[in-house]
C-alpha cells in the first residue's frame, strides 16, 4: 500500500515536473501532461473539471513561487546601486538586509487602500490586475530546463509577445482611471512607447525564429545545440567531450543574430519602462508616472510586476539568443538547467542594473527617433540579413560558425579600439565633440530653428 | 476703491478656449525637480509647452522688512536662509555691502588680512559645495541618479569642514561684520588640503560620467538658449552669464577682498560644432560649474600654499554703527551676481535693506526660454539655471 503510494507519489512529482513532451514533438500541446494527471486522478470527475482543477493549482503554485523574483530582484536592485552609488544599502532587517523587501511587503500590505475619489473605482482596481496576470502568463512559457516548463506550446515566443503587450493596457487603464493629468501622462507616454518598441523586439525575435524554424521554446532552445552534436566532439577539455559550445547559441550564429539579441535587449529596456527609457515614471517630470495615484498592496502590484517583466525579458533573452537552460558543455548538464538560465538571466539583470544607474533618460521625441529611426531599420536589414545567411548556409556548419564568429569578434574589437584608443587622448572639447557627434549641419539646424522661435516672439 | 486695488494686484492666470486640445497642469509647489517650492502653471498640448508661468512666493519670510528691526550683526544669520546652499558666500555679500558703508567711519580699520584669507577658504569651498549640488540635482533631473549620490558624498566632506571651522554644516553665520567668527580649528588646513588633493580628479570622472554623455548631451545640448544679449537684457549673471559666453565675473572685474592676489581663469561657456553646443543652452550653463570647480580648487590651493597670514580674525569694533548714507555692494556668489542695498541712518539698525537675488533674474527668463519646448525640457532648464528658492522668495 505504502510502496503504491509512494510510487504514485512520484509519478505525480515526474509529472509535475517533467515536461515529457521532446523538443522534436515540439508542436504537441502543453496541456498533455495536465489531461494525463487528471483522467488518472480525478477520473471520477468529468474530464474538463478535473482538467481546471489541476490548472488551477498549477497556476496557484505559480502564482505563490514566481513572486519570489521580483522579491529578490528588489533587493539586488538595491544592493546594485548602492554597489555602483558606494553605499551600502539596506543592511538592517535581517543578515546583510536580506530580509527588507518582505519588510517592505509587509508595510505596503498594512497601508491604507487609497482610491481617489474622482477616479473610475472599478477600473483602478482592476488595472493592477490586469498588468500582474499579463507578466506572470508570460513565465509559462519560458523553459527553466529540460523538465521545468508549464507549456511547451508550438507558438511559444508568439504567445509571449502577445500576452506581455497586453502590459501596455493595464498601464493606460491604471492612467486613465486615475483621474490626475501626470498619471495620464505617463500612460500616454508608456502606450506610444511600448507599442513603439514592440516593433523592433518582434523583429528581432524573427530572426531567431527564421534560424530556428519554429517558434516553440523548447524548439529554439533545441536548435541551440545542433550543430555539433552529431559529430566529432571539437575539443577535450580535461576529459570532458565539449560537443556543442557557446557558438552554437543563438546570438552568434550569424552576424545579424548577433545585432538582433542587442536591438532585442535595448528594446526590452524600453519595454519594462526603464532607465534610460524610463519616461512614462520619470521621477523627475511626472513625479511617478502612471502609478502615481496608486498605493498599499495596489502599488505593489505595479511594483512586482515590474519586475516580473526585467526577469521575463531577460529570461527571454537568455533563451532565445544565449542557449537557454544549456550549459557550454552539451548534454552532460553538470549543471542544473536552472541555475544555468537563471544565471544567465541575472547577468542580464545586472546589465540593465548597471545601465539604470549609470545612464540619464532620453527625451520622449529622441526615444521614437531612437525606435524608428535606428532599431527598426536595423532590424528590418537584420532580417534580410539572416534571409541571406541561410541562403548561403542552409545546415549550420563550422565554415558558417567560423565566418560569423570572425565577422562578430571583428566588429567588436574595431568598436572597442576606437572607444579606448582614441577618446581619452582628445581635448576636453572634442571629447564632447566625438561624444555629442550631431555634426555642425545640426547646430546651424537648431540656431535657425532657435531664431525663428524668437523672431515670431517678436 | 478696494475694488480696484484688487483688480489691479489680481494675478493672471491662464485660460482655455473652450474645446481645446489643451490642458493646464500645475508643476508644483511639490515636486521633485523644481527645486524648492517653485511652482508653474504649465499650458500643454501633448508634450509641448505652449506657456510656463513661474509662481513664486510660497518661501517668502519678508527678509527685508524683519532687517529693517534687526542689527548688523543680527542680519548676518537672516542671510544664512537666503540661498542655503551658499550660506558662505550670502554672509560675505551682505558683510562686504556693511563694510563699504562703514569704511567712511575713519574708526573703521578695515577687514584684518587673515580674515580675508579665511572668507576666500571659505567662500570658495562653498562655491565648490554649490556647484556639486547643482551637478548631482542636475544629473537627477535629466534622470541619472547616481552623479547626485556621488556629488553628496564629497559635498558631505565640505560639509564635514565646515562643521570643523563653525559647527554648522548648513546655516554657517561664520562670515562677520569686520571678519569672520572663529579662527582655524587645529589641523584644517591639512584636512582641506587633502579634501581638494582627493578632489580634484573626481571632477574629470564627473565630466566623463555626465558632461559628456551622449544622452545627457542630447538632452542639453541646443536646448533653451539664452544668448549673450537675452541673458543681460534679463540681468541673468554668473554661470547663466558665462554659459552665454560673456567672461564676467566680479572676482575679476571688480576684485573685491583678495581676489587680485589669486591666479584664476574665468570658464566661459564655448560652441562645440561638433557636438552641436552652442553658446548659452542647458549644457554650456552647466560646463561652466564644472569648470568654476576646478578654478575654485586652484585659488583654494593657491591659499593654501601661500601660507595665511597671522593677525587678529576680526576688526576690533565697539558696535557696528555705519555712517548714515546708502550703499550697493555686489559679490560672486555660486549663482550669480548678489547685491545688497542698504540705507543707513547712522544708527545700529539700517533703514532699508534690499537684496538682488540672481536667482529670482535668472527664473524670470524662464517664462521666454520654455516657450515651445517639452516638459522634460523644462525641467532641463529650470536645473541648468540652478536656482535656490531661498534666495528666489526672501
Amino acid at each position: 500500500m505504502v510502496q503504491q503510494l509512494s510510487s504514485q507519489f512520484l509519478h505525480l512529482t515526474s509529472l509535475l515536473s517533467v515536461e515529457t513532451v521532446t523538443p522534436s514533438e515540439g508542436s504537441a500541446s502543453g496541456g498533455n501532461w495536465a489531461q494525463a494527471f487528471a483522467s488518472q486522478f480525478l477520473g471520477f470527475l468529468p474530464g474538463w473539471i478535473g482538467l481546471v482543477l489541476v490548472m488551477s493549482v498549477v497556476a496557484a503554485v505559480f502564482v505563490a513561487v514566481v513572486p519570489l523574483v521580483p522579491l529578490v530582484l528588489v533587493l539586488m536592485e538595491r544592493k546594485v546601486s548602492a554597489w555602483i552609488q558606494d553605499r551600502v544599502g539596506p543592511m538592517r532587517v535581517g543578515p546583510w538586509g536580506l530580509l527588507q523587501t518582505l519588510a517592505d511587503g509587509v508595510k505596503l500590505i498594512f497601508k491604507e487602500d487609497l482610491i481617489p475619489p474622482q477616479a473610475d473605482k472599478f477600473l483602478f482596481r482592476f488595472a493592477p490586475y490586469l498588468i500582474f496576470t499579463c507578466s506572470f502568463a508570460v513565465f509559462a512559457a519560458i523553459p527553466f530546463s529540460q523538465r521545468i516548463l508549464v507549456s511547451d506550446l508550438n507558438i511559444g515566443i508568439f504567445y509571449i509577445i502577445s500576452i506581455s503587450s497586453v502590459v501596455a493596457i493595464g498601464v493606460i487603464i491604471a492612467g486613465w482611471s486615475s483621474n490626475s493629468k501626470w498619471s495620464l501622462f505617463g500612460a500616454m507616454r508608456s502606450a506610444a512607447q511600448m507599442v513603439s518598441y514592440e516593433i523592433p523586439i518582434g523583429l528581432s525575435i524573427l530572426t531567431v525564429i527564421m534560424m530556428a524554424q519554429t517558434m516553440s521554446m523548447e524548439g529554439i532552445v533545441a536548435a541551440q545545440n545542433g550543430a555539433f552534436a552529431e559529430g566529432e566532439p571539437i575539443i577535450t577539455l580535461l576529459g570532458v567531450e565539449v560537443k556543442g559550445t557557446i557558438l552554437d547559441w543563438m546570438i552568434f550564429r550569424s552576424p545579424f543574430t548577433f545585432l538582433a539579441f542587442f536591438v532585442y535587449f535595448l528594446s526590452s529596456i524600453a519595454e519594462v519602462n526603464r532607465t534610460p527609457f524610463d519616461l512614462p515614471e520619470a521621477e523627475s517630470e511626472l513625479v511617478a508616472g502612471f502609478h502615481t495615484e496608486y498605493s498599499g498592496m495596489r502599488f505593489a502590484v505595479f511594483f512586482i510586476a515590474e519586475y516580473a517583466n526585467v526577469f521575463a525579458v531577460c529570461a527571454i533573452a537568455a533563451t532565445l539568443f544565449l542557449g537557454g537552460w544549456q550549459g557550454i558543455i552539451d548534454e552532460d548538464q553538470f549543471v542544473p538547467g536552472l541555475l544555468i538560465i537563471f544565471g544567465k538571466t541575472f547577468l542580464l539583470v545586472f546589465v540593465m542594473m548597471w545601465i539604470r544607474w549609470t545612464l540619464p533618460r532620453l527625451r520622449v521625441d529622441q526615444l521614437m527617433n531612437l525606435c524608428w529611426k535606428y532599431l527598426i531599420p536595423i532590424s528590418f536589414f537584420n532580417i534580410l540579413g539572416t534571409g541571406i545567411w541561410g541562403l548561403f548556409f542552409r545546415e549550420d556548419s563550422a565554415l558558417s560558425i567560423g565566418l560569423s564568429f570572425l565577422i562578430i569578434s571583428l566588429f567588436v574589437v574595431s568598436i572597442l579600439g576606437i572607444v579606448f584608443n582614441s577618446f581619452g587622448k582628445l581635448k576636453p572639447a572634442d571629447q564632447t565633440a566625438l561624444a555629442g557627434n550631431i555634426g555642425a549641419a545640426n547646430l546651424q539646424k537648431l540656431k535657425t530653428t532657435w531664431n525663428e522661435r524668437h523672431g515670431q516672439q517678436k | 476703491m478696494l475694488a480696484q486695488s484688487t483688480a489691479s494686484e489680481e494675478r493672471k492666470f491662464l485660460e482655455l478656449k473652450p474645446f481645446s486640445d489643451e490642458m493646464v497642469v500645475s508643476m508644483g509647489p511639490q515636486h521633485p525637480s523644481t527645486h524648492g517650492v517653485l511652482r508653474l502653471e504649465l499650458r500643454l498640448d501633448g508634450e509641448i509647452v505652449r506657456e510656463a508661468i513661474p509662481h513664486i512666493g510660497y518661501l517668502h519670510r519678508c527678509f527685508e522688512k524683519h532687517a529693517e528691526n534687526l542689527s548688523y550683526q543680527q542680519i548676518v544669520p537672516f542671510t544664512d536662509r537666503m540661498d542655503y546652499i551658499a550660506a558662505m558666500n550670502q554672509n560675505w555679500g551682505f558683510c562686504l555691502a556693511v563694510e563699504e558703508l562703514m569704511s567712511a567711519d575713519p574708526k573703521f580699520a578695515g577687514v584684518p588680512e587673515r580674515a580675508e584669507y579665511l572668507r576666500v577658504l571659505a567662500g570658495e569651498l562653498n562655491r565648490i559645495a554649490s556647484h556639486l549640488l547643482a551637478f548631482g540635482t542636475y544629473g537627477m533631473d535629466i534622470g541619472a541618479f547616481t552623479p547626485f549620490l556621488y556629488a553628496f558624498r564629497d559635498r558631505e566632506k565640505i560639509l564635514f569642514l565646515f562643521e570643523k571651522l563653525c559647527g554648522a554644516r548648513l546655516t554657517y553665520n561664520y562670515i562677520r561684520v569686520g571678519g569672520v567668527s572663529r579662527d582655524l580649528p587645529p589641523g584644517f588646513l591639512d584636512d582641506v588640503r587633502e579634501f581638494i588633493d582627493y578632489f580634484e580628479p573626481k571632477i574629470d570622472e564627473y565630466n566623463a560620467l555626465l558632461t559628456n554623455n551622449k544622452i545627457f548631451l542630447e538632452r542639453t545640448i541646443g536646448v533653451a538658449i539664452m544668448d549673450e544679449a537675452m541673458a543681460i537684457s534679463y540681468g541673468a549673471t554668473g554661470p547663466n552669464l558665462r554659459g552665454a559666453g560673456r567672461k564676467w565675473d566680479l572676482r575679476k572685474d571688480e576684485p573685491y577682498s583678495i581676489y587680485d592676489r589669486f591666479d584664476f581663469d574665468i570658464p566661459v561657456g564655448e560652441e562645440i560644432p561638433g557636438a552641436g553646443a552652442v553658446l548659452g543652452d542647458c549644457w554650456n550653463r552647466y560646463k561652466v560649474r564644472m569648470d568654476e570647480m576646478k578654478e575654485s580648487v586652484k585659488i583654494i590651493r593657491q591659499v593654501l600654499d601661500g601660507g595665511l597670514p597671522d593677525g587678529p580674525i576680526v576688526a576690533a569694533m565697539k558696535a557696528i554703527r555705519p555712517p548714515a548714507g546708502e550703499v550697493f555692494s555686489r559679490s560672486e556668489a555660486p549663482r550669480g551676481e548678489l547685491g545688497f542695498y542698504i540705507v543707513s541712518d547712522g544708527s545700529v539698525k539700517p533703514v532699508r535693506l534690499k537684496a538682488k537675488s540672481p536667482c529670482f533674474c535668472a527664473l524670470s527668463a524662464l517664462q521666454e526660454l520654455s516657450r515651445g519646448l517639452m516638459i522634460a525640457d523644462i525641467i532641463a532648464i529650470i536645473g541648468s539655471i540652478d536656482i535656490v528658492m531661498g534666495e528666489v522668495d526672501r
